[in-house]
């Protein structure tokens, strides 16, 4: 059998999976995320003349808009729009919920522990690995700066 | 002015992701993972406070945001107690968003069914 090499075979898979439009996914990436940033806004303002400060107000808008994406994705409907929308479901902090939420409930039959619990990480982990360790770099770029 | 900034930019950040899935191949997670990196680096280089300044949640709710939170709650953390800070900072700031996800997760798990993804 012919060794095929990893180029040839992204040309290959690139031939054989279907054309995906660009334009309209990106204007539904466009739309969509536009609409969670802009309900993320409205929310804001909403918890601020509620009386929340600044720093609190921000972390309400979070939780809010992670519960409300729970809420949705175990309804079924974040999945839905997720297909057609693509990144616009992706990038807000709805599809880091979505992410840690969707594989809780698929793998609740494997139990609460090595199902659930370990589970839930399988893609929201790396996101806080990376991020943690970024910012260890500039933390510790800050303070050897601090020493000078 | 406020609502459409944050839909025009944080609509903007998302059409970068879908950009980078269509053209590059990343996978989503990959592409989680570098907005929080970004972020992160986006915000040390003091890029990304302008931004949130001037979009809102259209900057912060997209995941560069979190990587945001995490270079200033670093920087806090830092300038409070020096090279402690750099343990304990990131997770500082990224507490709040992490919990409630988590606890989101769980009680979703608790609570719905595993349904037929398609």
């Amino acid at each position: 059998m012919k060794k095929i090499s990893p180029a040839e075979y992204g040309r290959m898979a690139r031939r054989a999976s279907p054309a995906s439009a660009l334009g309209p996914n990106c204007l539904w990436a466009f739309f969509t995320g536009g609409s969670i940033c802009l309900v993320g806004e409205v929310l804001s303002i909403l918890w601020r003349s509620a009386g929340l400060e600044e720093e609190t107000a921000a972390l309400a808008v979070s939780a809010s808009l992670i519960f409300l994406s729970a809420l949705f994705t175990a309804l079924g409907w974040y999945q839905k729009l997720a297909r057609r929308a693509g990144a616009g479901t992706l990038v807000p902090i709805t599809g880091f919920a979505n992410a840690v939420v969707s594989p809780a409930i698929e793998f609740k039959c494997e139990g609460l522990v090595t199902g659930v619990a370990a589970k839930m990480f399988v893609i929201a982990g790396p996101v806080i690995v990376y991020g943690i360790l970024a910012s260890e770099v500039y933390g510790l770029l800050l303070w050897l700066s601090s020493l000078l | 002015m406020n609502y459409f900034w944050a839909f025009v930019v944080g609509g903007g950040l998302c059409v970068v992701g879908q950009l980078l899935i269509d053209l590059t191949a990343m996978t989503p997670a990959r592409v989680l993972v570098g907005y929080v990196t970004a972020g992160v680096a986006l915000s040390a280089l003091g890029l990304y406070g302008p931004l949130v300044d001037f979009a809102g949640a259209g900057a912060t709710v997209p995941l560069l945001g979190f990587g945001h939170l995490l270079a200033q709650g670093m920087a806090e953390a830092v300038a409070q107690d020096g090279l402690a800070g750099v343990l304990t900072g990131g997770f500082s700031a990224a507490a709040g968003g992490v919990a409630a996800s988590l606890t989101a997760g769980f009680a979703a798990a608790l609570l719905a069914r595993s349904k037929d993804q398609n």
